[in-house]
């Protein structure tokens, strides 16, 4: 059956976190403001507000998909802020790598620690078979000898590990990558500083050096130490990690564009500017004409996403839905904070509102996660059946 | 719910609307744009796909099949893949039905639904498009005036499809003197004071045999406004034909892309295929981008009307941007094929022609 409506059961939990949303949005000038501190892992309010997790027991088969629903919570938190939360939940991007490559005993050990990932480096972003991180392997204390620096690990300060791509062998390329986990307080392992950023100030991104650091032989995730010959080892499966991340990246840069959205609507009928649908457009402002454009925009892009998550919910393949999700994301939420700053004029760069905020903290979703270019590089393969040495 | 996955029925009218438009509808559209001509035999062979009559009542010798506007959104958009000139001619019948079945009085159903359940097509259509500049369903030029028990029509409408073979017409207008609602009334080809005049030449869409339609004070019975004296949502049918629209024009936007597809892999310059080019590679990737998002965008707004939720939002939105990203992907698949883009020899400058023509159905709805 197709439909879009959220159901009763969905509803609570999304007018829950909307509730939290506009709390964790009256602490969000402040951590923009003063960088150099984290928000809180909880809110002096929280003890107001019942967990909402607690509403995702009880869910039945006729409620809309936890996948789904999770780009929904997504949107709907950052709509708030894209830093502060009522409640800060466990967990990051590494754990998710930790799912998808790890053995189920590296899980059993792992899984409850927040884990960052490190990926990028100073010289290499988009394509991650640069890595110039070196892992080898001392015999003598069967013990892996980490070298290199990471840069951009979101919330690299936080996390009390980190699943780490290193080479084993530069001249293997992306055959030679594998994911390594690091605890922090490991010696050699340092969090060098948080970086300063044109939007997302209150996140924690780090950059780290490891020199000289030894870990276990059984950190390798997922235990390969082999390097194919032919393909691309286990990067592909790595690789897998991404497959709800870029969804989910599009959905937390929709959240932002819906607030700047709701914003530039709020404010434009406080003008008195007529904005209402089933009116021809010919008889509306063109401040009203763009709004309702954006608007639009705003519903395409978050249906991509939904449609993503929506086929991994179903047990389905998204590889190239993942990417048409980050893809479209990316580039709507630009262009719709660029144009909610063109409509309201001075208000949208004044820092006595959030829009300008906004227009800052969406930017780095075209980027992070794999860039817009990235996305259609992968797109297009699918598209026309070509591998990636086929369409470079 | 929010859900994406069509039912076992909806997959099964998919894969025989999709076998349909493959050999019945692509390979004779260019023909018929070419001689501006819809033939009889087509007419025959849509009306046999029971496209409108199996969503009418029992009692009016329909299938009883439940009205389905999602279900009419995936079957558009498989036709209109095959050619989006004969879509619209085989759904412009359930343009008029639908509505009277929708709207329309029992004793509306009853004297118009059993001529399109028989053997033989039948044709009615819908006049809501009018002439002059900024034209806008939410602010019609046509006319209706109460006179005694009846109104009494006038003014032009322009763009009716089949309009020519169409036995009936719903005409949309608006009240006058204090009634200013929207209103929708059936006037029969015959009418005193009608003139219906073409095929209209146009741009795209010219196998559609498009009527212009002049209403010199047409007197119509009470009973001839859809629904009866009291008001009904004519702005349902707006929003119905916007999410169909939405729908044909995925269509037309995924028959562009899959015709570019191999055209790029075959085409060889500067020593490799031009599909390896990430300039034309990205174009290509955007096309498919911009037709899942399309696509969405349909079903959202079938699947308000569907489950009766007020469309007005959803339809425009879907309307809007299906218009400008099916101009968009037609214009870039013109480029991709170059001088063969704008060769009639391949249907590309006919979908660019095409897709520019459905972007002004029902007017200013492009956002």
């Amino acid at each position: 059956m197709i439909d879009f409506e959220p159901t009763p059961n969905d509803r609570k939990i999304l007018d829950q976190v909307r509730r939290e949303a506009l709390v964790a949005r009256s602490y969000a000038r402040h951590y923009d403001e003063n960088e150099h501190e984290f928000p809180p892992d909880e809110l002096p309010q929280a003890k107001d507000f019942p967990n909402v997790f607690a509403l995702f027991a009880g869910r039945g088969k006729d409620d809309t998909g936890m996948g789904l629903m999770s780009m929904l919570v997504s949107a709907g938190q950052t709509w708030g802020d894209y830093s502060v939360r009522m409640r800060r939940g466990k967990g990051g991007l590494g754990n998710a790598a930790l799912r998808a490559a790890g053995t189920p005993p590296q899980q059993q050990k792992w899984g409850h620690l927040t884990l960052a990932m490190a990926i990028t480096e100073p010289g290499c972003g988009s394509d991650p078979s640069m890595v110039q991180m070196s892992a080898v392997l001392d015999p003598a204390t069967d013990e892996w000898v980490l070298n290199g620096e990471k840069i951009f690990v979101t919330t690299g300060c936080r996390a009390e590990g980190v699943v780490v791509w290193a080479t084993l062998d530069k001249s293997a390329g992306r055959a030679g990558i594998k994911s390594f986990l690091v605890e922090k307080g490991t010696p050699g392992f340092v969090v060098a500083h948080k970086e300063k950023k044109l939007g997302i100030r209150a996140d924690d991104t780090a950059a780290y050096v490891f020199r000289d650091c030894r870990i276990p032989r059984g950190n390798l995730l997922g235990g390969d130490e082999s390097i194919p010959k032919q393909g691309s080892g286990g990067f592909r499966g790595v690789m897998k990690t991404f497959n709800m991340t870029r969804p989910a990246v599009a959905a937390i840069g929709l959240g932002i564009a819906q607030a700047a959205l709701d914003f530039t609507r709020e404010q434009l009928e406080q003008a008195g500017v007529s904005l209402e649908y089933g009116t021809g457009l010919h008889g509306l402002s063109a401040a009203a004409q763009k709004l309702l454009r954006l608007e639009a925009l705003q519903e395409a892009a978050m249906l991509t996403v939904l449609r993503a998550a929506w086929l991994s919910d179903q047990g389905q393949r998204n590889n190239t839905e993942s990417s048409i999700a980050k893809a479209k994301g990316g580039a709507a939420v630009r262009e719709i904070t660029q144009g909610c700053i063109e409509i309201l004029g001075p208000m949208g760069v004044s820092r006595d509102f959030l829009l300008e905020k906004w227009f800052r903290d969406v930017r780095i979703t075209d980027i992070y996660e794999g860039t817009g270019q990235i996305q259609r590089l992968i797109i297009a393969r699918d598209v026309l059946g070509y591998s990636s040495s086929e369409l470079r | 719910m929010i859900s994406f996955g069509p039912t076992e029925e909806q997959e099964v009218v998919r894969e025989a609307m999709r076998e349909f438009a493959a050999k019945a509808i692509r390979p004779i559209a260019r023909e018929c744009d070419e001689k501006s001509e819809l033939p009889e035999a087509f007419l025959q062979a849509s009306f046999e796909l029971g496209l409108t009559a199996t969503q009418l009542p029992e009692a009016y010798g329909g299938g009883g099949e439940p009205r389905s506007p999602v279900t009419n959104a995936i079957v558009l958009e498989e036709l209109a893949h095959g050619d989006a000139t004969l879509a619209l001619a085989a759904v412009t019948p359930s343009l008029f039905a639908f509505a009277i079945a929708d709207l329309g009085t029992e004793e509306q159903k009853r004297s118009h639904l059993p001529a399109f359940c028989g053997s033989r097509p039948h044709v009615a259509s819908l006049a809501l498009m009018e002439p002059g500049p900024t034209f806008d369903v939410s602010s019609l030029r046509t006319l209706a005036e109460p006179k005694g028990d009846g109104y009494v029509l006038s003014g032009s409408k322009r763009f009716v499809p089949l309009g020519l073979r169409a036995s009936h017409f719903l005409v949309l207008a608006r009240g006058a003197n204090g009634d200013s609602g929207l209103g929708a009334y059936v006037v029969p080809r015959d009418a005193q004071g009608l003139r219906v005049t073409g095929p209209e030449k146009s741009l795209g869409l010219r196998a559609l045999g498009t009527a212009s339609l002049e209403l010199e004070r047409v007197e119509v019975p009470a009973e001839a406004r859809l629904g009866g004296a009291g008001a009904v949502d004519v702005r349902r049918l707006v929003n119905a034909s916007r999410a169909a629209l939405a729908a044909a024009m995925t269509g037309v936007a995924r028959a562009v892309l899959e015709y570019a597809v191999p055209y790029a892999k075959d085409r060889v310059a500067f020593g490799e295929a031009i599909a390896r080019k990430q300039t034309i590679a990205f174009t290509l990737a955007d096309m498919r981008i911009e037709t899942d998002a399309m696509r969405w965008l349909a079903w959202r707004a079938a699947a308000d009307l569907e489950y009766g939720r007020d469309a007005t939002r959803s339809a425009q939105q879907a309307r809007g941007y299906t218009a400008e990203a099916c101009m968009k992907i037609a214009d870039d698949g013109v480029q991709v094929l170059g001088g063969h883009g704008y060769i009639r020899e391949h249907p590309v400058e006919m979908w660019y022609r095409n897709a520019r023509t459905l972007g002004v159905l029902e007017g200013a709805a492009t956002l």
